[in-house]
């Protein structure tokens, strides 16, 4: 059980307003990634959502029970934070049983599913050490730990990731994938990453200033962004965006073209321009090229095989089915 | 060559101050030394000899021995335990968002900038005095009969005036500690079903043991040697003589400055040992 419905939700800090009223809905065993730019007002939806932060207006249900006025200790729900928040002084183990602890559980049923959880998580090895002897890696899966023994209706996940390094998050964010899977509990996960909200998202909730700005699959955010804004924040690197001449010939304000559905050739193709930076990946090689009549360049998408070099003179032709239209408020036109 | 030349230049430049520290300590306690193992009376024949173990025996064997001991004792103990339990609600206190927040702070602390003696007096006379002193007045307004504090409970005005100059150092040094704590590791609490009082008791209380450490260490070196606040108030008298005061009028009320500096000795040994024992029990504390 985890399900979980937001109704005109509204939060100011004295005249700020955070978030102007907001409705949504998350299901059961969904996996929910609230991404958007740093201070869009994606954590304190999350902190509105665990009751750390008192609403201004609106209602929160969780399992169709009213939560608004629900502590959060009695919400059933369990959240990990960014800087992890364990305990530096208990042992892994107290850390883990401190919330079963505090709901007054027998001391069997405790070792029980600690003991779970450490199996689960792979943390066996160092239950007995401090959180101040474990890695980054580590703590974050204590933190996990603890979270998962209470057996939340849901859990909330604000930025975790984002203290471990790039090899450790993609690890890290695959086991987060495994866990779900293997609780199949509804998940809510805060992050500024696109990345992550697209490998691990069954929804993707695009915040900017507090204001839904679409929810959907990744795929469906992917291929059909309801406006510039999701389409510019949504892939990687991110989407071209031309205005003036090449717009109006689409008859629109601002076209939109990925990086992927540009082709590159030495001969012909619809639009001139010149290499600047290159960026080899390997399998893949970015090329920033500078386009006539486009202020910013370019980021074309190549194989790793294609050789071109700054200076050289290329021509671009985007792929037709894979062209945005914007109209002059940001909004796609289909 | 480089590393070498500054290593020496930084020596002698740091000689005026080690030797300072050095003279500031090694001449008094050598001096102690020496004028324990003898019996010298200033004003009765002055150095009447060396005189080997006398004056440690003698000092010992005095009636006044033990209960001095025992006395320090109950003061430091007594101080520390008001101060740390004070300094931690207070620091709770201070720790919250209020309106007039720096001076608040400034007023809390500013006891500790008065000097020993000063303090000492304004306690004795503005609030501890029987006929004049506030305390008699409110006793008074209640109608009840004044308390003779520095006579019926004399250890516990003295308590009281010392734990009103070192409050604001232990509410200073643990209101920074309360500072640091990790706002999500409260939150974390909170979300774990920990309610105020078992947050402040899991959470809080074991993130400011190092803090408290400190204070009790700090607080416990100058507590041994008070003396200004006994001087002016009850003079040694009902019962508040500690071991530096009974050294104090060993040496100048009667005037025998060997048994003194035993009695010296002693106090340094008795120094040490607190300090052993506390580093035994709180010691941990202070590592990683």
């Amino acid at each position: 059980m985890g399900q979980i419905t937001l109704n005109q939700v509204t939060k100011s800090f004295g005249d700020v307003n955070v978030i102007p009223p907001l409705d949504l809905e998350i299901k059961d065993g969904e996996f929910v990634v609230f991404v958007g730019p740093s201070g869009c007002g994606k954590s304190t939806l999350l902190r509105l959502i665990a009751g750390l932060e008192d609403m201004t207006s609106g209602h929160i249900a969780i399992d169709g029970k009213d939560a608004t006025d629900v502590p959060p200790a009695k919400r059933g729900l369990a959240m990990v934070f960014q800087s992890y928040a364990l305990y530096p002084h208990m042992s892994v183990r107290k850390n883990i049983a401190f919330p079963l602890k505090m709901a007054k559980m027998e001391q069997a049923e405790i070792d029980k599913r600690v003991d779970n959880a450490a199996k689960i998580l792979n943390l066996a090895d160092y239950i007995d050490r401090r959180p101040g002897q474990l890695s980054g890696g580590q703590r974050q899966r204590v933190a996990i730990g603890r979270a998962i023994v209470r057996e939340p209706a849901a859990f909330l996940f604000d930025e975790p990731l984002s203290n471990l390094d790039a090899a450790l998050r993609v690890n890290m964010r695959l086991e987060i994938s495994e866990l779900h899977k293997q609780l199949d509990t509804t998940m809510i996960y805060v992050t500024h990453d696109q990345v992550e909200a697209m490998t691990m998202a069954d929804k993707i909730v695009v915040l900017r200033a507090g204001n839904i700005e679409q929810v959907g699959s990744p795929l469906e955010l992917y291929r059909t962004p309801r406006n510039q804004f999701v389409a510019g924040f949504i892939g990687s690197p991110k989407m071209n965006f031309l205005t003036d001449a090449a717009a109006a010939e689409h008859g629109c304000k601002t076209i939109g073209i990925r990086p992927e559905h540009l082709d590159i050739s030495r001969e012909s193709g619809a639009w001139k321009g010149v290499v600047g930076v290159s960026e080899h990946l390997g399998s893949d090689t970015f090329f920033h090229v500078k386009v006539e009549g486009s202020k910013d360049p370019l980021t074309v998408r190549a194989s790793g095989e294609v050789d071109l070099h700054r200076g050289e003179t290329v021509f671009l032709t985007p792929q037709g089915e894979h062209l945005h239209k914007f109209d002059a408020q940001g909004l796609a036109i289909r | 060559m480089a590393t070498q030349h500054s290593r020496s230049a930084a020596r002698i430049m740091m000689a005026p101050a080690v030797i300072l520290l050095l003279g500031w300590m090694l001449v008094p306690l050598s001096m102690t030394l020496y004028f324990s193992f003898k019996k010298f009376l200033p004003l009765r024949g002055g150095d009447l000899g060396w005189v080997g173990f006398e004056n440690y025996v003698r000092f010992v064997t005095s009636s006044a021995f033990w209960p001095s001991v025992v006395t320090t004792l109950v003061i430091v103990g007594g101080v520390l335990l008001i101060t740390v339990f004070l300094g931690v609600l207070l620091a709770i206190l201070l720790n919250q968002p209020m309106w007039g927040q720096g001076i608040v702070r400034i007023l809390v602390i500013s006891p500790f900038f008065v000097m020993p003696t000063v303090s000492a007096l304004v306690w004795k006379n503005m609030f501890m005095d029987p006929v004049n002193g506030l305390f008699a007045h409110l006793w008074k307004a209640f109608g009840a009969t004044p308390v003779e504090w520095l006579s019926d409970v004399s250890m516990g005005s003295i308590i009281m005036i010392v734990s009103w100059q070192w409050l604001p150092f232990a509410t200073l040094i643990l209101l920074t500690a309360i500072q640091s704590l990790d706002r999500e590791q409260l939150e974390a609490a909170e979300m774990d079903g920990a309610q105020p009082l078992q947050r402040f008791a899991f959470i809080t209380v074991p993130h400011l043991s190092r803090a408290v450490t400190i204070v009790i260490l700090i607080q416990t070196i100058f507590l041994l040697a008070i003396f200004a606040e006994i001087f002016v108030t009850t003079g040694g008298a009902f019962g508040t003589r500690t071991l530096t005061y009974l050294i104090y009028q060993r040496v100048l009320e009667s005037q025998n400055v060997g048994l003194g500096s035993a009695g010296g000795v002693y106090a340094i040994i008795l120094a040490n040992i607190i300090a052993i024992f506390l580093m035994r029990i709180v010691g941990k504390n202070l590592d990683a």
